[in-house]
């Protein structure tokens, strides 16, 4: 299964002073999956999201990207550089920067310092990032400051960014977070765009935006995992209206 | 050196024991003509004298034997009177000899000195040895036997023996058959004796036993024998000393690490809780120390009867002055620039050159005098260990402000918040704690402690506008070393540097051991970036 | 590829501080030289000196900027590699002096015939020979940047811990250049020097030669760092100060990032000691003063960080500020001092050039212009075309 599999957990744990924030955690992504995990506050969603991403060691337990490259021995820059790429909940992006320079630093490209100290913009990466502007829908703002942003365009520019990289594998942490509905709707319809070429972790609270998505669910909580299956079936099980849902 | 002040030590133990012996008025006057009598003819009859004086046994007669001694005693030319002469100015302050009375001042043209030779001297010094060796009281005898070891007196060897035999006190007895073994090491005695001696000295093992002991082993006449076991009770001392060194390491350890302790103590605080780096609290703590001296100054002036008291008023002024001066700049500077940490401490550079310039201003550039109340002077002995005693205050009073301020920090409210926002900022202003309120009056705890570390550190350290310096480097260290946020981290981190401090010194020098102890803590970072004692989880990365 | 590299350095901006720069670099020493003492535009050498001071100052003030500004790493240690730059330069100088010291020993500098030492220690060789001591200029604080920069960025130290972390590094230098034992000159540093590559140091022309070289080496570091700081690597820096953990999730290693910025920062430091040091006549142990290295900070502050004019402004106001201060009001200084460290952080957070850019900004005239970056950033707001 781990020779098959784009993202293989296996019985990962992580504890903080004593709080395991991932208890024996197994979890299966194949390639070419969008996967939505939900849970309630505290049940590992983000901590799992920092396992993958290079930001915390898990305590025991096997990570493995592609079958065969162990995550919990790379650091970040090796992971991103590896084609796992990130959204944050909350979007950060460089606010000092104009969008322009924001899709240009995440560009796929040498990420060496001396590469980038003489690096010059090729016509073709000119036209990657136009293609981005568009697609995000950003192409009149190109030369404002990320900070000037409102909060969806941010959104939005932080996927662009993910995009740029040009990952094997997108990790989203709440994407829909304070977005309009009709903004959350797009949002569905681009995640499912890019679906088409790679593969995507989502995480969100918002069940319609779920809905909208219409694919395998996991529920987490606790640190591992509750129940999987289509959103209808977790939406009946017993005890993930227990624990998230509510009666 | 040591000698001299031995014999001051004797002395005023005779004088102790003479105002229990003055009742006995008769007594003192049965003496008197024999006291008298030291000043007939010349050394031969003076030496006589003496004699006489010994075989009276009564140590009455010990201060006018000392004063004869070191050249103080003098015939009144009026009354043909035995006096001692102390210097007064161009005169000579008189005493009595038998009863200690004070008979006025004279110029010294009315007196003449009875001289004295080095032979009278050493006759002097057995004949006190004797007396003072049969005294009534165990610690005069403590301290004649004590005498007696450090002058290695070859004549008192029958006296010794003497009083060997007629001794009761079992401590006192070892002291006497240790001189008695140093005088044995040093005349003419059968080997095994001496080898007996030596193991008498070996049992001592300090440094006056080892000095003797080297002097035998050195000595090329010394037959085999007594060499092996002077060197095997050589051997046997170094290793005793060398492990009361460690100890003495140790203390000076202790010593640093508490000073450490009181200075990183409220930064640690401060730290902690908000995350700002105070670069004037060493100020703070130079605020305090001159709080002391203010302390000191008035009641130099106005109640010089309370100069004893003068550091138990000074804390809590310290206290409270540096604890508002503290509030005073986290509402003024500090609060505007939460978030920026690298900012607040430019900022609060500014404020200590601020702070420092006007002490400077005020006070002026140069040291000013801080005193020690007399409970902080001077030092004891342990075992082979000194001690002084404002370093020993020091350390209790460092481990007491510890102890208060956890009490502070685990048992009230206040503590309850500080500890909550130290975890969780948002969520203990969410909860409906008044962050800035918590905020403020952290920093004035943290700077207020500074200001007691200020009194603390006026009486081991030069009271002036630099003091604070010094300390902020070092408290730093402490704090990143023990890991933030955790006020057993400090302790740790505190002795800890302290101690490793001591132990690198002798070896590296005082600069040598602090840049390897700075070079230290720069690689210990790599390995544990938040220190000894880290809080762990995702509050700490927010 | 490098053609293009140093062609983004320059616009008009730039060219406009360049030419001012340029000015001052041909004036002072031309009213120096070539009028009379008694000419009322004539510049007195000690004059020139002082200036010369500024310019290295400057440089090291831009060097400071070069990672507080552009990378967020606030050093408060960049004094020991301005002072290690400066022992290099003394080193040579010192045995420049050759058989004219006190004591007449061809070799040996006078402290350590005092200090009865028999030969000269292995550092010392090879300081006869300008280039070379030249090289460790460079090398020296950009060896000990890079060493430090290794282990501190590598384990992520970052914040005020790596700005205390730095200034115990100076501390530790001050304390381990004020002994004897060190082999250069203990308590009393380097001085009496007496000619630098054959010219006497006291002489007018050389004076004005120092200043010019000030001013050159002011003029390429700092085209140096702008080309730095506008290119894609510049980009990163700045990233890397905003949101570092986000740049490592686009696959950039910080650590590498900012370990090149600082190495490449303490060598202009070092190269500021080195000018800095013929123009004073001496150095010694308390140029590794911690209080000195913060005051570059707030040079670097007060002109405003993140910009490049900003820093070079800063010093030369500041210092020129502090002499004044120190002959008129010598005990005002500090005050004056610490004062402008608080306003600066509370009231200045972008400095004089963000202020000047704030007014700017409100005027009628310059509404159009308002797009330009508020925030501290590289001043580029588009790739050019």
């Amino acid at each position: 299964m781990r020779q098959s599999s784009l993202l293989y957990f296996d019985g990962v744990s992580v504890s903080f002073d004593g709080f395991r924030a991932l208890n024996s955690l197994s979890l299966v992504i194949e390639p070419g999956e969008m996967r939505a995990i939900i849970g309630p506050n505290g049940a590992g969603k983000t901590t799992m999201m920092d396992v993958i991403t290079g930001k915390t060691r898990p305590d025991s337990g096997e990570v493995f990207f592609g079958g065969a490259t162990d995550l919990t021995r790379m650091d970040e820059a090796a992971i991103a550089e590896l084609g796992i790429g990130r959204k944050f909940q909350k979007p950060t992006v460089f606010e000092s920067h104009t969008v322009w320079d924001n899709l240009e630093l995440a560009l796929k490209a040498p990420r060496g310092p001396f590469s980038t100290l003489f690096h010059v913009l090729r016509p073709a990466e000119r036209a990657r990032i136009e293609d981005l502007l568009e697609l995000i829908r950003l192409g009149s703002r190109r030369d404002d400051l990320a900070a000037n942003l409102s909060h969806g365009q941010k959104q939005w520019l932080e996927i662009g960014m993910l995009l740029a990289q040009e990952p094997q594998l997108l990790l989203v942490d709440e994407p829909a977070a304070g977005m309009t509905d009709a903004e959350t709707a797009e949002t569905a319809d681009l995640l499912r765009d890019i679906n088409k070429t790679r593969s995507v972790v989502v995480v969100e609270h918002d069940m319609t935006f779920i809905r909208a998505l219409g694919v395998k669910v996991t529920v987490l909580h606790e640190g591992s995992v509750l129940a999987e299956g289509s959103i209808d079936h977790v939406s009946s099980d017993e005890r993930v209206v227990e624990v998230y849902l509510g009666r | 050196m040591s000698l001299k002040n031995l014999m001051i030590c004797l002395l005023a133990l005779v004088m102790g024991c003479m105002v229990q012996t003055t009742g006995h008025a008769e007594g003192v006057e049965v003496l008197r003509p024999l006291v008298n009598a030291l000043a007939k003819g010349g050394f031969k009859e003076t030496e006589a004298q003496v004699g006489a004086l010994a075989a009276t046994a009564n140590p009455a007669v010990a201060p006018a034997l000392e004063a004869l001694s070191n050249g103080d005693l003098y015939e009144r030319k009026s009354d043909k009177l035995v006096v001692i002469g102390t210097k007064a100015g161009a005169d000579l302050a008189l005493t009595d000899p038998l009863t200690g009375e004070a008979l006025g001042t004279t110029s010294p043209a009315a007196l003449t000195k009875i001289k004295v030779n080095n032979g009278l001297r050493r006759t002097i010094r057995s004949a006190l040895g004797g007396l003072t060796l049969m005294a009534p009281d165990p610690q005069v005898r403590m301290a004649a036997a004590g005498a007696m070891f450090k002058s290695v007196d070859v004549e008192g060897l029958a006296l010794l023996d003497a009083a060997i035999a007629a001794e009761t006190d079992a401590r006192v007895l070892t002291v006497m058959q240790e001189a008695r073994a140093a005088v044995l090491l040093a005349v003419d005695a059968p080997e095994t004796t001496k080898i007996e001696a030596v193991r008498v000295l070996a049992g001592r093992g300090d440094r006056d036993a080892l000095s003797i002991l080297t002097g035998v082993a050195g000595n090329a006449g010394t037959p085999v024998a007594l060499r092996d076991a002077a060197t095997r009770a050589i051997t046997g001392i170094n290793q005793n000393l060398a492990l009361w060194d460690v100890g003495q390491n140790v203390w000076y350890g202790i010593s640093l690490g508490s000073v450490l302790l009181l200075a990183a103590i409220g930064l640690a605080i401060t730290f902690g809780v908000m995350g700002v780096i105070n670069m004037a609290h060493g100020e703070m703590v130079m605020i305090g120390a001159y709080v002391t001296f203010m302390v000191q100054e008035v009641i130099r002036t106005t109640a010089p009867g309370l100069f004893g008291g003068s550091l138990a008023i000074a804390l809590p002024l310290a206290f409270l002055v540096t604890a508002l001066i503290g509030i005073a700049i986290e509402r003024g500077i500090i609060r505007f620039l939460y978030g920026r940490p690298l900012e607040t401490l430019l900022a609060t550079w500014g404020l200590s050159l601020i702070l420092q310039q006007a002490v400077r201003s005020i006070f002026g550039p140069t040291n000013r005098e801080v005193g020690n109340p007399d409970w902080m002077s001077g030092a004891f002995q342990l075992g082979e260990m000194t001690i002084t005693y404002n370093r020993l205050w020091i350390v209790v009073f460092s481990l007491l402000v510890f102890a208060g301020l956890m009490l502070v920090l685990k048992k009230t409210p206040f503590g309850l918040y500080t500890r909550a926002v130290t975890q969780n900022r948002r969520m203990a202003a969410s909860m409906g704690i008044r962050t800035p309120w918590i905020d403020a009056l952290t920093f004035g705890l943290g700077s207020g402690i500074a200001g007691i570390a200020g009194v603390a550190l006026s009486q081991i350290d030069n009271v002036s506008p630099n003091l604070g310096q010094g300390y902020i480097i070092d408290s730093f260290m402490v704090v990143v070393f023990g890991g933030v946020g955790n006020l057993w981290g400090t302790l740790v981190g505190a002795l800890t540097l302290g101690v490793v401090n001591k132990f690198l010194e002798p070896y590296a020098g005082a600069v040598l051991a602090k840049i390897l102890m700075l070079v230290f803590i720069i690689l210990f970072i790599q390995k544990r970036p938040r220190g000894l004692f880290a809080l762990k989880g995702r509050a700490v990365e927010a | 590829m490098i053609t293009s590299f140093l062609v983004r350095a320059f616009d008009r901006q730039a060219a406009l501080f360049l030419a001012i720069l340029g000015l001052v670099i041909v004036a002072v020493p031309a009213l120096n030289l070539l009028l009379p003492p008694d000419h009322p535009l004539h510049v007195p050498t000690y004059a020139v000196s002082l200036m010369g001071k500024y310019l290295t100052y400057a440089l090291l003030a831009l060097s400071v900027d070069l990672v507080w500004g552009y990378c967020g790493i606030l050093s408060l240690g960049h004094g020991a590699f301005f002072a290690l730059g400066g022992y290099a330069m003394g080193m040579y100088l010192m045995r420049q002096i050759g058989p004219r010291g006190v004591y007449g020993d061809p070799v040996l500098p006078d402290f350590m015939v005092f200090l009865n030492w028999k030969e000269l220690p292995w550092y010392w060789t090879g300081f006869d020979m300008f280039p070379y001591a030249l090289m460790m200029v460079l090398l020296v604080p950009g060896v000990l940047a890079f060493i430090f920069g290794w282990f501190a960025f590598r384990s992520r130290v970052s914040g005020v811990y790596l700005s205390i972390i730095t200034q115990a590094l100076t501390y530790a230098l001050l304390l381990a250049f004020f002994r004897n034992d060190m082999g250069f000159g203990g308590n009393n540093g380097l001085t009496d020097f007496k000619d630098i590559l054959g010219f006497p140091v006291q002489a007018d022309g050389t004076r004005a030669a120092l200043f010019v070289a000030s001013g050159l080496a002011l003029v390429l570091c700092f085209l140096l760092a702008r080309s730095v700081t506008r290119s894609k690597l510049g980009k990163v820096l700045v990233a890397v100060r905003d949101a570092e953990s986000r740049t490592r999730f686009l696959g950039y290693r910080v650590e590498h990032y900012k370990l090149f910025v600082w190495t490449l920062s303490a060598m202009m430091a070092g190269l500021a000691g080195a000018l800095y040091v013929p123009q004073v006549g001496i150095i010694n142990p308390g140029e590794f003063e911690p209080a000195n290295s913060i005051e570059a900070v707030i040079w670097v502050a007060v002109g405003g960080r993140g910009t490049l004019f900003g820093p070079i402004f800063g010093a030369v106001l500041v210092n020129y500020g502090k002499t004044w201060f120190t002959a008129v009001l010598p005990e005002v200084w500090l005050f004056a001092l610490g004062a402008l460290f608080v306003v600066v952080t509370l009231f200045l957070p972008k400095g004089l050039v963000g202020l000047a850019a704030m007014v700017r900004a409100r005027l009628p005239r310059h509404r159009t212009l308002k797009s330009e970056p508020a925030t501290p950033s590289t001043g580029e707001p588009q790739p050019a075309e």
